[in-house]
């Protein structure tokens, strides 16, 4: 007999979102209400949810990079990087993008994962130069253009991560797929996993590339 | 050697300047929420491993009040004016790039001389901590060099780094929620039950139609559990490993390759992966904290169909 009542959690977590409550009260009311359901004592519950999240502080550490670029952002580093981008001839948004979807994705497939990322490099970078070259395209952008170009630029970012890093050998994602098939008896080599990510980036590649073009005619349409 | 407890004497000495400097805005009207959210963090990542789990299970609802209650605000103080920016900028230059490139350029050596030099003998950086650990040497590396060069006032890059971090705001502690949620559901069974239902279903003889299903499943666990590494093992053991490879004879990397990568397309759509999706759009200050997932979806569900064309045609056609 299956016990769906677990299950419920998981409801709480779409409804919530859904409704927008903030999203920490949500988790955390979804991890208390599941655990009791899974037949968990509320003290159990709470040990499990503070060993989870103790053990898991690593995914937080990258807030150490902000007081770098919050300091550049006081000396112009946004601004400079709008001039930059406004010097070079036919750079556009789309282009720009383009490019750096193909560098990002070459770089995960070298394993170089945290090279780039969104505090690292979006946010001081790829996105200012973004809405500047947009702005050369478009004249001024209203509001909601702009929300546009900045989404697309860290939606770039994370095509190109997950669609490049399965190539690298020894990424969580493909020792993760070796191990769970090796408990079936079932035994492959990184290679033959990671070859198989190949196809995948290369659509990855052709249809974001692709939106990223419309992205330029779009653009130049409204201007 | 240089292990995670090296790095996470480091976060929490940055967020306490956080702490400090919220603490020192007063433009922001909730600034003492802030501080005390901020100053739990670097509590947490310096002496977590000494309260026990019930005490950072109590950390953990303390931090979910604060942020549930919305005692978080974010001040409006401008420390350089956008004019005093631009004539920085003019100044400066390019050169200004060369900080920020440090980091992921120290990424870059660092990753380099680890894995391809006799370096990777010495066993300085435990294996697990490297990425991380070297991302703490150039942000250490990058502000050194900003000090020296550009000498802003002493605690500049407190006030700088608290701007942004109360820019994001509760969001930054999203990701590592999210992490300790899966291991609840994990713990009170959510994976077992989905892969239960999910089996139940599949159907006799089709092998196009098990193909989509393993595909789609992959893609709603993952957007449930916010990432493609809880759903894989259990969607593996429903319909991947007994009817995909055993049954219908699919090869076994292609169907373990691109069912991950189909998960991977969930994870563009879904506000659970927060670090990829949530954490984004508060950081570029987007008005619709699911901004950046709604741009994501055209390219998703394109990605998801060519996967399963893939898995189809590269798994058992070929």
């Amino acid at each position: 007999m299956i016990d769906y009542w677990p299950l419920l959690g998981i409801a709480l977590v779409v409804i919530g979102f859904a409704l927008r409550f903030n999203p920490l009260l949500v988790v955390a009311v979804a991890a208390i209400v599941t655990g009791l359901l899974g037949h968990m004592s509320f003290l159990k519950v709470l040990a499990t949810l503070g060993h989870g999240f103790n053990e898991n502080r690593y995914v937080t550490i990258i807030w150490i990079i902000l007081p770098v670029v919050g300091l550049l952002e006081r000396y112009g580093l946004q601004e400079q990087a709008r001039t930059l981008i406004a010097g070079i001839r036919g750079a556009t948004a789309g282009r720009l993008l383009i490019v750096y979807l193909a560098v990002r994705q070459i770089l995960s497939a070298l394993g170089l994962t945290t090279v780039a990322g969104h505090p690292q490099t979006v946010r001081p970078l790829v996105a200012p130069m973004v809405v500047a070259a947009a702005e050369k395209q478009h004249g001024k952008l209203d509001e909601e253009t702009t929300e546009h170009v900045k989404a697309m630029s860290a939606a770039t970012d994370n095509v190109g991560l997950f669609f490049g890093e399965d190539i690298f050998l020894a990424i969580a994602s493909i020792l993760l797929i070796q191990g769970s098939l090796a408990s079936f008896g079932i035994q492959l080599t990184p290679f033959q996993l990671s070859v198989w990510a190949i196809p995948s980036a290369i659509c990855a590649f052709l249809i974001h590339g692709t939106r990223l073009l419309l992205l330029d005619r779009q653009l130049g349409r409204q201007k | 050697m240089i292990n995670l407890h090296w790095l996470y004497v480091l976060a929490g000495a940055v967020f306490a300047g956080f702490a400090l400097g919220s603490a020192r805005d007063e433009t922001n009207a909730k600034r003492w929420g802030n501080t005390l959210f901020w100053a739990l963090l670097a509590v947490s990542f310096w002496f977590g491993d000494f309260f026990g789990d019930v005490g950072n299970g109590m950390l953990v609802l303390a931090l979910v009040a604060i942020a549930g209650l919305n005692l978080i605000g974010r001040g409006s103080k401008q420390s350089t004016t956008p004019e005093q920016r631009q004539q920085s900028a003019d100044r400066y230059g390019n050169k200004l790039f060369v900080p920020a490139l440090i980091i992921p350029f120290t990424a870059f050596v660092g990753t380099m001389l680890f894995n391809y030099t006799p370096l990777k003998g010495l066993n300085l950086i435990d294996p697990k901590a490297v990425t991380l650990v070297l991302l703490g040497c150039g942000v250490i590396i990058a502000l050194i060099v900003s000090y020296a060069w550009l000498r802003p006032p002493a605690l500049a890059a407190v006030d700088e780094g608290s701007r942004l971090m109360n820019g994001v705001g509760w969001a930054a502690v999203l990701p590592q929620m999210l992490a300790s949620l899966g291991v609840i559901f994990a713990a009170a069974g959510v994976g077992t039950t989905i892969g239960a239902i999910v089996g139940a279903i599949i159907p006799q003889g089709s092998v196009l139609l098990a193909v989509v299903l393993y595909a789609l499943g992959m893609v709603v666990f993952t957007m449930i559990m916010g990432n493609a590494f809880a759903a894989f093992p259990v969607m593996a053991a429903a319909i991947g490993v007994p009817i995909l490879i055993q049954a219908d004879g699919g090869k076994a990397a292609v169907v373990g390759a691109v069912g991950m990568l189909s998960g991977f397309c969930g994870t563009l759509m879904t506000p659970m992966a927060a670090n990829f999706n949530i954490v984004p759009a508060a950081l570029l200050e987007l008005k619709n904290q699911y901004g950046v997932i709604k741009v994501q979806v055209a390219t998703a569900i394109p990605l998801l169909i060519a996967n399963i064309i893939i898995l189809y045609v590269a798994g058992f056609r070929l």
